[in-house]
């Protein structure tokens, strides 16, 4: 199908849903506080905000935590409009189930539009995603949506509740609101009189819900734009802060599993004889496979230990099913002769691309892979679960938590709104949490304990081995470039599997849609005026769970184009970043970005020279991804013995206004590193259906003696929040294999970096 | 087989009964609650539990509760001190935690490295945490959290109203 004939198709199917409905705009998202339970003192006044008459400000989150920050810069949103306290400020766990906490903004930025593209049909297009999502969507984080998700939900409640406490005050004191000020949580009147916002509280909670309280300029913000520390940050570090893995509950046992070592695979037949005999094993349960994972055994026992080794004496015949015999090589050769034959689906086409191509006096072409990757998220997958009468609480880390219900509600044979879902730290996430399978497995094991809580744990191996993979990719490309080396044409494919497709077979059972931006993103959406140009993308069904992996398609395919532009600037015999900028003319934004990152990286002075025999290089990377843009400079050198080293990394990021400077650069450290792990080791091979890899030892991650030093730089904008959490991630990896190619000529063209 | 042993836990003497194969990883997380060591690999490769053992780093998911005997364990519910409070408080200056789930194996790696070796260098710093895994990236911070708390002061990261 066409892109456009599909998107007219969402379009008229949504508007079918009611022309009147179609005419309003979403509605409001701020709620009426009713869902939040509240303890005694406390006042819910919407559903982001309660206050105690001890003065705690506790703001709702929505949203997970997992190691971005989000619930600090959130919260800052709303206290700032409340002018509340913010050593008063308390974080707790939204309820799962009200619409108002539904994620719209990432479900609209995965609109198949070019980010230039603000026409008719894009803006029709996300006006009605935003309604639906708003009604029907569900509770996610990922994306790196979140600010941009509640910017304006999270500030017009802190907006609201202020005006509330205001008008209470003025009540309380018989004066006009005018005279009443509001700063640290303390409403003061010009006469005098001051009283905190525990004193208001109970009078403000029986004043009616105000929706028309203004915002503050950027110039009264008092948080907003400061450099704010983690507010969970003591908890961390004492070991008290709660993970999922962290739950304790009265009587709970443990469960250890194992699954087919063939992904997909079933059991055939069990003998848990010898198993039931050990030290504290309780029972040995068969487990089928759940929302896409792979069918399984599992011990419970009373404490994790002895499930562990219980788990290992359990005798199972498996079914290895379709994945058998099946090999990653194999793969990848199927996914680069599939570009011989399919063009795919063309995400961005201008001009005729192949008479450019025709009409070039110089031609470059080249094929570039990346392979499978597992998250590896340091909390190992666990979940617990408690099942009696009918009803299931559940204690997860996840991403999104209204699926997660919807899943445990359907293996327990219960409706959703039976099932209590408890959402903790998470130990990482980086998109393995955005997949439900786990805790689906886990309450079926807990429905086998009879009401006793049970917490099922992964071993390490069998997280990195029953993963929801980065999906591997291919991609090929052709530049032309007349005789002074200007680029006249790109026409750039690629194929690989469709994370939201698979996805969303996994949750709702429903097929793939023959489009999937995320498939293309990072080679479709950049901000390049190509004279001509086509960029297409083949959706190829392959065996391998694949899911959203962090920055999704712009993990790999900013490798792909960043790596590309600078050959294509090599054969131009022009400077990486001239080059780019040449074809950034309107793009001012994008060229700031870079200028800036080879301003700070002294790009136009020779580096310094290594020891004896070293070879040293710098190669740069630009990639706009999630609303954001980013330019990194990456300096490596290159040992006699061939061993690499990155030594810097500068980068400069335009996220819009930054909210937090102190998450952002967290944020950019931290998609460096974890960046730099996929690009130098990360690799996942499957041999016969098996994943080879099963630990910290062979699917290596970056270490300490490692790690670059790393710059930040953050561009002031006044402009809308956009994200954070992956933007920082993807150009690490084309600007490392640019530097490997400044120091040696060599130019990698396969992930991850290898010398030799 | 199990039998109820005593070991010197965070100062005061624990009973346990475990099997003495037990990873002390798992007596410390299954039976006593203290959840503040992690597990996270299970065969020292990430350095998530790690515990003082006689001051000594060393990991829990590997070490039996057979070897302990008499020997004292530190975890980080324990953990205090001028030097580990010089930690903590440059871990919150610099605010070192992401996802947060590594950090208190650093800490730990941390202290023992600062109280074997006072004054590290940026190498000794690299190649003591090097055993200390940690996937969102807070290395950088890690590294200036161990100077700072071993030397002068460094500019702080954040400012609070």
């Amino acid at each position: 199908m066409k892109r456009r004939t599909f998107v007219l198709r969402v379009v008229a199917a949504a508007g079918a849903l009611g022309i009147g409905w179609t005419f309003f705009p979403p509605r409001g998202r701020m709620g009426d506080g009713s869902q939040i339970p509240e303890g005694p003192g406390e006042s819910a006044l919407n559903g982001w905000v309660k206050i105690g008459t001890d003065n705690t400000v506790t703001v709702i989150m929505s949203k997970s935590e997992m190691g971005q920050g989000i619930h600090t810069t959130l919260a800052m949103l709303l206290a700032d409009e409340l002018d509340a306290d913010w050593s008063q400020v308390r974080i707790e766990m939204a309820p799962v189930g009200d619409p108002i906490y539904n994620n719209i903004a990432t479900v609209v930025d995965g609109l198949p539009f070019h980010p230039d593209d603000h026409g008719l049909i894009q803006r029709t297009t996300a006006w009605l995603t935003a309604k639906t999502m708003r009604e029907a969507g569900v509770m996610i984080t990922g994306g790196s949506s979140s600010v941009k998700d509640l910017w304006l939900p999270m500030r017009q409640s802190g907006a609201s509740t202020r005006a509330l406490l205001v008008s209470a005050a003025a009540a309380t004191w018989k004066v006009p609101e005018a005279g009443i000020t509001v700063a640290r949580g303390v409403l003061s009147h010009t006469d005098g009189r001051r009283a905190t916002f525990g004193e208001m509280i109970a009078a403000a909670s029986k004043m009616n819900l105000r929706d028309d309280a203004p915002l503050k300029t950027p110039a009264q913000f008092t948080l907003i734009g400061k450099p704010m520390r983690r507010l969970e940050s003591a908890a961390k570090q004492r070991g008290t802060a709660t993970f999922g893995i962290d739950v304790v509950l009265p009587g709970i046992q443990y469960a250890s599993v194992a699954m087919c070592p063939v992904l997909g695979g079933t059991v055939a037949s069990v003998d848990g004889a010898a198993a039931q005999q050990l030290p504290g094993v309780k029972q040995v349960v068969t487990l089928d496979g759940y929302n896409g994972s792979t069918g399984g055994i599992a011990v419970i026992a009373d404490t994790p230990w002895h499930a562990m080794k219980a788990v290992k004496a359990v005798k199972v015949t498996w079914n290895d099913g379709a994945m058998a015999g099946v090999s990653s090589a194999a793969l990848m050769q199927k996914l680069s002769s599939t570009l011989d034959t399919d063009d795919g689906h063309a995400y961005l086409k201008r001009e005729n691309v192949d008479d450019a191509l025709a009409a070039a006096t110089q031609q470059v072409k080249a094929e570039y892979q990346a392979p499978f990757l597992a998250h590896a998220a340091m909390e190992p997958i666990n979940c617990t679960v408690q099942f009696a009468n009918g009803k299931a609480t559940v204690w997860a880390s996840t991403q999104i938590p209204g699926l997660a219900r919807r899943a445990v509600g359907k293996v327990l044979g219960i409706g959703s709104d039976q099932v209590t879902m408890h959402v903790q730290l998470l130990g990482g996430g980086f998109g393995r949490r955005l997949d439900v399978d786990f805790i689906a497995q886990a309450a079926v094991i807990a429905k086998a304990a009879n009401g006793v809580a049970v917490q099922t744990i992964w071993s390490r191996e069998e997280d990195i081995r029953h993963d929801f993979y980065r999906p591997a990719c291919v991609s090929r490309f052709s530049a032309g470039l007349d005789a002074s080396g200007k680029l006249l044409a790109w026409r750039n494919v690629s194929a690989g599997q469709s994370v939201v497709g698979a996805t969303v077979g996994r949750y709702f059972g429903l097929p793939a849609s023959p489009i999937d931006k995320s498939t293309s993103e990072g080679s479709f959406d950049q901000p390049y005026e190509y004279p001509a140009v086509r960029v297409g993308h083949a959706i190829v069904d392959l065996p391998v769970p694949v899911g959203f992996w962090r920055a999704v398609g712009h993990s790999h395919q900013a490798f792909f184009t960043e790596s590309f532009m600078d050959e294509v600037a090599v054969a131009a015999k022009t400077d990486p970043v001239t080059f780019r900028l040449a074809l950034l003319a309107n793009h001012p934004r994008h060229a700031r970005v870079l200028t800036r990152a080879a301003e700070l990286a002294d790009w136009s002075t020779p580096l310094t020279a290594g020891a004896e025999g070293a070879r040293r290089g710098r190669g740069v990377a630009l990639h706009a991804s999630f609303g954001s843009v980013v330019a990194q400079v990456a300096e490596v050198t290159i040992a006699t013995d061939n061993s690499l080293r990155v030594d810097r990394v500068v980068c400069v990021i335009d996220c819009g206004m930054p909210v937090n400077p102190n998450m952002i650069r967290q944020q950019v450290e931290s998609g460096v590193v974890f960046g730099l792990s996929a690009a130098l080791y990360g690799e996942i091979t499957i041999t016969d259906g098996r994943v080879t890899q099963g630990n910290f030892n062979d699917y290596r991650p970056l270490r300490m003696s490692e790690c670059p030093a790393i710059v930040v730089d953050i561009i002031p904008s006044t402009q809308h929040p956009e994200g954070v959490g992956e933007p920082p991630l993807p150009p690490v990896a084309p600007a490392v294999g640019n530097a490997i190619f400044a120091a040696t000529g060599t130019r990698l063209r396969s992930l991850p970096l290898r010398l030799s | 087989m199990t039998a109820v042993t005593t070991i010197q836990l965070n100062g005061r003497p624990v009973e346990v009964s475990a099997e003495g194969d037990t990873p002390l990883l798992w007596v410390l997380r299954g039976e006593l609650h203290l959840t503040g060591t992690k597990f996270g690999c299970g065969i020292a490769a990430c350095g998530a539990c790690t515990v003082h053992l006689d001051g000594q780093a060393v990991r829990s998911c590997v070490t039996p509760l057979s070897a302990v005997g008499t020997h004292t364990v530190t975890t980080i519910e324990g953990l205090s001190g001028a030097d580990a409070d010089a930690l903590f408080a440059a871990w919150t200056d610099l605010d070192v935690a992401q996802c947060g789930y590594c950090q208190p194996g650093q800490l730990m790696s941390a202290c023992a490295l600062i109280r074997a070796n006072p004054q590290p260098s940026d190498g000794e710093i690299d190649a003591a945490m090097r055993g200390n895994v940690c996937r969102c990236g807070t290395y950088p911070r890690v590294r200036a959290a161990v100077r700072q708390a071993t030397g002068p002061r460094g500019p702080s990261v954040s400012a609070t109203p």
